[in-house]
């Protein structure tokens, strides 16, 4: 693995107005870096303000204060139409309730952010249907989110995640409307795209037991960082070999 | 590349609420349908009465007695419309005017017409044979206005120097009548003598010379198996049947050669009359208008009608818009968490702002071709039952593709940019 820092947050503060003169602070100088190809998790129960966290890390929101690199780009710095941009081509969302575009099928999710990416439709849809068959979705690629289950939906949106091919893919939650048996699926595809692909990965969760499958652990409460440990993940073959 | 995509977007949005879809297009449907059916209305009568005008004469200047306006009386409100006495016989035109008009403007006219009809317009004489009624009208003409109007005539002659001079008791008649009384045949009527009866009982009898062409008015609505048609006679001679042989003339019409200006040239004939002949007269005096400037003013006239009744209906057309535009913004609040998942994603304020302008144009522009389609068939059917060709404007149906379109981002734009601006996160949160 290369050793290039991928996201780099120093110092960040959030602060939201709740009416003048009070200001509430939920991020307090947060710092830690995130190197290429790295899978990791942070993790903290609600209120710790990991949604806050992974909204200024998806380019999202900009921290209060704090320096904010992501591949080599400033985010504090980046106009609104730049930070557009950079969600589309450096980020690949997936969510806990998958966000897929009602009434379009499943190849026209996938191909959505390429299209505001600005490829054009054959080379598009051509990625598209390569995506959905890395995820196993190929004989359904024609249907509507509605004809799909969780599970599916959930492989379709990591599909779309992967489309433009981004520095770093953000799952908030993303098993945590779905059975365990499917939540399995789902976290063995991140493991395959970490492992066999060298994707980076940030998860975002509640779980403890979740976060144990990354590499690193960062535990979020109160709006700090409690602690960083490895998990105690030891590879999707040897676990398969068990 | 994404507007296709948008149109697409649309398309199936509106395909999976039709009930809603309609119902939002019904305002510009109807603003859009009554529009193009007014303008279809509108267009083919200015073209029918265009052509009845044309067919009356364009080149024709109208002269005739006028009650003169008092202008302090016009001013004080007292005395409506200057009505002073009635017309007597010393304020007619005379003949030595005439002369006196057309020896002053020798090269401007080339014809000065008269016409005389006994009876009154409203009364119906009768031409009886071989036990059936034709229904006429004895006019008379001057040898100018048979020479302009140049009927048809289909057997024997037409008037000559002497019958005007002499006034004698000759006529033409109708085809018409000559279908109605004898089957047709011309040479059983020429050389015969008819008896004209009116409707209070007097009669004429003339001696016919020739059968003229019938020519339906183009303005008369249907056409009547037994026409009222014109037994035509030499001026003098309805003259001699009116006793006004001595005098003078209401009314003629002047036909002005080609160079002729007439414009200006009916400024110059009401001035001729008004200075040399009727400054002294305390109650009338000459009006002369030229058909073109009567055709620009009804023209003039018809526009105005079908500009008021346009915006009217276009009022719909902006109720509709506001339709429009409330749906989308219910649109926009059911699809929030699509739009900030679209954020996410990376699509920029603008490409959200187009997509939502796009669907508010593909609602009008669906709406305005309906409106289209129905206004056109709306206006060709009024057209028809009045009984005329409906004449549809190429131009009305563009401009209405053009102002749909119009409504759909003017109306579209203030839900679009709501939709533009929304804070993905909390877009993203909303349930």
């Amino acid at each position: 693995m290369a050793e290039n820092t991928m996201l780099d947050l120093r110092n960040i503060h959030k602060s939201f107005f709740i009416g003048t003169p009070n200001e509430f602070e939920v991020l307090h100088g947060l710092n830690f870096t995130v190197k290429e190809g790295e899978f990791v998790s942070i993790v903290g129960q609600s209120g710790s303000g990991k949604s806050t966290l992974m909204n200024i890390i998806g380019a999202l929101d900009r921290p209060t204060s704090g320096e904010y690199s992501l591949d080599g780009i400033d985010i504090e710095k980046a106009k609104d139409h730049e930070l557009s941009a950079l969600r589309n081509k450096k980020i690949g969302f997936v969510f806990q309730t998958y966000n897929l575009i009602a009434r379009t099928s499943a190849l026209k999710n996938v191909e959505l952010p390429m299209m505001y990416a600005g490829m054009g439709r054959a080379e598009r849809t051509e990625r598209a249907k390569m995506l959905l068959e890395q995820v196993e979705m190929t004989d359904r690629m024609m249907h509507k989110p509605d004809e799909l289950s969780g599970g599916q939906k959930q492989r379709v949106a990591i599909a779309r995640a992967m489309a433009n091919d981004p520095a770093i893919i953000l799952a908030d939650e993303p098993t945590g409307a779905l059975d365990s048996a499917t939540g399995r699926l789902i976290m063995d595809i991140f493991h395959k795209l970490h492992e066999e692909q060298g994707k980076t990965i940030v998860l975002i969760t509640h779980s403890p037991e979740l976060s144990r499958e990354t590499e690193r652990i960062i535990t979020l409460k109160d709006g700090s960082i409690i602690g960083e440990s490895a998990g105690s993940w030891t590879g999707l073959k040897e676990k398969e070999g068990e | 590349m994404l507007f296709t995509e948008n149109v697409l977007v649309a398309l199936s949005g509106l395909k999976a609420n039709i009930m809603r879809s309609l119902l939002t297009m019904l305002g510009i449907i109807i603003g859009i349908a009554s529009v193009i059916a007014i303008m279809t209305v509108g267009n083919s009568i200015t073209l029918i009465v265009n052509s009845t005008m044309q067919g009356l004469g364009a080149n024709n200047i109208q002269v005739a007695i006028m009650q003169k306006t008092d202008d302090e009386g016009e001013e004080s409100g007292m005395n409506y419309g200057g009505y002073a006495r009635d017309l007597t016989d010393e304020d007619l035109i005379t003949k030595d005017m005439l002369k006196a008009l057309t020896d002053e403007y020798k090269d401007d006219i080339k014809y000065v017409m008269l016409t005389e009809q006994v009876g009154d317009y409203y009364s119906t004489s009768k031409v009886s044979q071989n036990g059936k009624d034709a229904k006429v009208q004895i006019v008379g003409y001057n040898k100018d206005y048979m020479e302009f109007n140049d009927k048809e005539v289909l057997g024997g002659r037409s008037f000559i120097t002497q019958d005007y001079k002499e006034g004698k008791a000759v006529c033409m008649v109708s085809d018409k009548l000559v279908e109605r009384l004898y089957k047709g045949d011309n040479d059983a009527v020429i050389g015969t003598e008819i008896e004209v009866v009116s409707d209070d009982g007097t009669f004429n009898d003339f001696y016919v010379v020739g059968v003229y062409k019938y020519v339906a008015e183009s303005l008369s609505f249907g056409e009547s198996d037994n026409p009222k048609t014109e037994v035509l006679v030499p001026l003098n001679t309805a003259r001699k049947i009116n006793h006004t042989a001595n005098k003078g003339f209401e009314y003629f019409m002047l036909v002005t050669s080609v160079n002729t200006d007439n414009n200006t040239f009916v400024t110059k004939v009401r001035d001729f009359f008004n200075v040399n002949f009727y400054s002294r007269n305390d109650a009338f005096e000459i009006a002369a208008v030229s058909m073109d400037s009567m055709m620009d003013s009804l023209n003039t006239m018809i526009s105005m009608i079908k500009l008021a009744l346009s915006v009217i209906a276009g009022i719909s057309l902006v109720v509709g818009g506001i339709g429009v535009m409330n749906i989308m913004l219910v649109s926009i609040t059911e699809r929030t968490k699509e739009i900030g998942t679209r954020k996410a994603l990376g699509a920029t304020n603008a490409s959200i702002r187009l997509q939502f302008i796009t669907e508010s144009v593909v609602i009008c522009v669906i709406g305005g071709i309906i409106g289209i389609v129905l206004g056109v068939g709306l206006g060709i059917l009024a057209v028809k039952l009045m009984g005329y060709d409906a004449v549809v404007s190429v131009s009305s149906v563009v401009i209405a593709v053009g102002f749909s379109m119009a409504i759909g981002i003017f109306f579209g734009y203030y839900p679009a940019n709501k939709a533009a601006k929304l804070n993905p996160i909390d877009a993203l949160r909303y349930e």
